[in-house]
């Protein structure tokens, strides 16, 4: 049998592939490695966070700082990805950043990855990447590493980003459960409920005229003023996840100490307060993303108060409470008219109640 | 919110406890019928500063804890098929069935989503035509009448996908049930404020004769509950046996005609199962004839399995617990084998009802 002729290849030509460069949305090949994984990261990435002095290479080679090193890392999952206030990529670099200065550390580096599902709008992936820049650069932290998957549709909320964060701890700053002691003081440095609230507010379409804006904000800041003006501050915590009531038992049950909490000092704004009234949630267990609860012992407490309530983060600070040798582990409230219960750590998810 | 100040006010909250405790000579056991009370009580710390004369029990009328377990087990089955959505007020989620909660139905498939209200419902309904969007109506007379508008209005636009599996209780009935009781000792009621506005208090006035007992219709914010409890006990202490109304500014005689409207023609009466007391004569409501094709218990008959499960005993005394026979914390289970993260029964579940209100605030 006579084999054909080869086809001529004048004349004919294959179909353009697509190869999705000019895609408006992520596309799985944007996750495989190639032409599109790179034009991704040059058009989004790198566009917002810059390119690193090192160039880019499998990891980043960093000056070690003097001292102790603190490091730490955190998913962030959130729907809608953006809200009132900010959107994800805020609360990436805002909430690792904080994480650090709990710890009385300033945070140096971020290395950031990004679980992105296949469809997410380009636009809305340089508008995060954009915020985390914004975010990165207000408080004085460079992301210099990072990574990217794509994700099947439906596989994923839009993009999920985890951070992990590098900060060096100031010598003489040591910041642990075991130091509180009881009559310390317990602070906030501002309103509680606002970040989980503005959440809340645009996820489920409650359709309340109410102006509430995500706190997340970045704290270092802060705590650096707070350490200045009290090298004894015995505990820093951010009542993110879980909001107060979450926070406020970690502390007990870590120190093992009652706190006493007066419920009326607890800053709340009015439009959180009665959004809460009205959906059947308890504003302490609602997150919070730019707030501190600062410990520190009774002689400090009125200047640490002062030196919260001049930082802009702080404008809203106040003593709610103190630490008691009574009922130890324990959280208890002081109502407004005078009873008392025990605040208690909230179970999971958080459930509106039905009337 | 501005004029919630003045029912949390603290001073108004010092004069009538002090005027409690000055009326009371001797003891009194009063018992709030409401979760949402049980709630402000202990949430507000009322418990522990009422004089030791006044004896609060806390009744059954948390919707999430009468609402039976086969109900729950039959909403879990309805959730599991892959046709449906199932739709729930939020703190539904986490009581037990007798097997499972919907939760945990929810992490092996199920489609279920927490909803505000009914109507987000039947506008789920409306933006998924190819799905059964069924709703879990449950709760007392408060609930009725968004449930029924929803129903109305799905029935209206010919929602055929939408429908509703419905557990409505009803408050006088269950207090008829507790009264009957020869067990219990319960010297006078707070009736449900949020009840009243809707249903009125026309009820009221023949039960607290038949039972020689007073019945105040009472709000749920400290000073209200306050105001409830001083009426209650001068009526004890004056041997008054009537209704009062000390909840005027939200509770009208005739209540909402509007909204009871609403509920006769979407509802109507039957025979209802509540979880710890059993059955009870016409304490429930069912979907009225001209809208069963929107019952979701029709639509989705519950299988013998389900009933079978339902049936078996369980150690939870919660219906000793609703009728006042057995404080929380006097129960051999409470905090031990039964909390909010392991609860034996609805009463531990909801932050309304008496066992988890007593757990979390430490009682």
């Amino acid at each position: 049998m006579k084999h054909p002729q080869p086809a001529s290849s004048a004349g004919y030509s294959c179909p353009t592939p697509d190869h999705g460069s000019r895609s408006p949305r992520v596309l799985m090949g944007h996750g495989g490695g190639g032409l599109l994984t790179q034009e991704l990261i040059r058009s989004v990435f790198l566009k917002a966070f810059g390119l690193p002095d090192e160039g880019l290479a499998d990891a980043a080679v960093l000056e070690p700082a003097a001292g102790r090193l603190a490091f730490t890392t955190d998913a962030f999952v959130v729907r809608p990805l953006f809200f009132p206030g900010g959107s994800i990529g805020e609360l990436a670099v805002n909430g690792t950043v904080n994480d650090l200065a709990m710890v009385a550390a300033m945070p140096r580096y971020l290395a950031a990855s990004f679980v992105i599902e296949e469809g997410l709008a380009i636009s809305d992936l340089s508008r995060i990447a954009q915020g985390m820049a914004a975010a990165a650069r207000e408080a004085g932290v460079r992301i210099v590493a990072g990574d990217t998957k794509v994700v099947e549709r439906g596989h994923g909320d839009g993009v999920y980003i985890t951070t992990s964060g590098i900060g060096h701890v100031p010598a003489g700053i040591s910041l642990s459960p075991d130091r509180v002691a009881a009559g310390d003081i317990v602070l906030i440095s501002g309103t509680i409920g606002d970040h989980g609230m503005a959440i809340m507010k645009v996820r489920e379409d409650l359709g309340f005229e109410a102006d509430i804006t995500s706190d997340t904000a970045a704290l270092h800041d802060l705590v650096a003023e707070i350490l200045r003006c009290c090298k004894a501050t015995r505990l820093l915590r951010d009542p993110t996840r879980g909001g107060l009531a979450t926070c406020l038992n970690e502390i007990a049950d870590q120190t093992r100490h009652g706190l006493e909490i007066d419920e009326q000092t607890v800053p709340i704004a009015t439009a959180v307060a009665a959004g809460c009234e009205v959906l059947g949630l308890d504003v302490w267990q609602i997150a919070n993303e730019g707030k501190l609860v600062a410990i520190v012992p009774a002689s400090h407490a009125e200047d640490v108060l002062r030196v919260m309530r001049d930082h802009p983060r702080g404008r809203q600070a106040a003593v709610i409470g103190r630490v008691v040798g009574d009922h130890p582990g324990r959280v208890v409230v002081r109502t407004a008219i005078g009873g008392r219960r025990v605040v208690p750590m909230p179970v999971g998810e958080l459930l509106p109640r039905i009337c | 919110m501005k004029h919630l100040g003045e029912y949390r006010d603290a001073d108004t909250t010092r004069r009538l406890l002090a005027e409690i405790g000055q009326l009371a000579t001797r003891p009194w056991s009063i018992m709030e019928v409401c979760g949402g009370q049980t709630h402000s009580l202990i949430h507000h710390g009322l418990d522990q500063l009422l004089p030791p004369t006044i004896e609060m029990i806390h009744g059954p009328g948390c919707p999430v804890c009468v609402t039976p377990a086969a109900f729950l087990d039959h909403a879990i089955a309805i959730a599991l098929r892959p046709e449906t959505i199932l739709c729930s007020f939020g703190d539904m989620l986490r009581v037990p069935g007798s097997q499972e909660s919907l939760l945990a139905a929810k992490a092996r498939g199920a489609d279920v989503r927490v909803v505000y209200s009914p109507l987000d419902a039947v506008r789920l309904a409306e933006a998924e035509p190819t799905r059964e969007v069924v709703f879990l109506a449950i709760g007392f007379e408060t609930t009725a009448p968004a449930n029924a508008m929803a129903v109305k209005l799905a029935h209206h636009r010919g929602l055929a996908n939408f429908s509703m599996l419905v557990s409505q209780v009803l408050v006088p009935p269950a207090i008829e049930a507790i009264l009957r009781d020869p067990a219990t000792r319960v010297d006078a009621f707070l009736a449900a404020g949020h009840v009243a506005s809707v249903m009125g208090t026309g009820d009221y006035p023949e039960l607290a004769a038949r039972y020689h007992v007073p019945i105040v219709v009472t709000g749920f914010e400290p000073v209200d509950l306050l105001e409830g409890i001083r009426r209650a006990v001068l009526c004890l202490e004056e041997g008054r046996l009537g209704v009062e109304n000390a909840y005027p500014r939200a509770v009208a005689d005739e209540g909402n005609p509007v909204a009871q409207a609403t509920i006769h023609e979407v509802f109507e009466l039957c025979d209802q199962e509540w979880r710890g007391l059993g059955w009870i004569p016409q304490s429930g409501w069912q979907l009225a004839p001209a809208y069963v094709d929107h019952d979701a218990a029709l639509r989705f008959p519950a299988s013998m399995a389900d009933t079978r499960a339902a049936a078996e005993p369980s150690p939870c005394r919660s219906g000793d617990v609703l009728r006042g026979l057995l404080k929380p914390s006097d129960c051999p289970l409470f905090g031990k084998e039964c909390t909010p993260q392991t609860p034996l029964g609805a009463t531990m579940v909801s932050s309304e009802g008496a066992c988890a209100a007593y757990f979390h605030a430490g009682r």
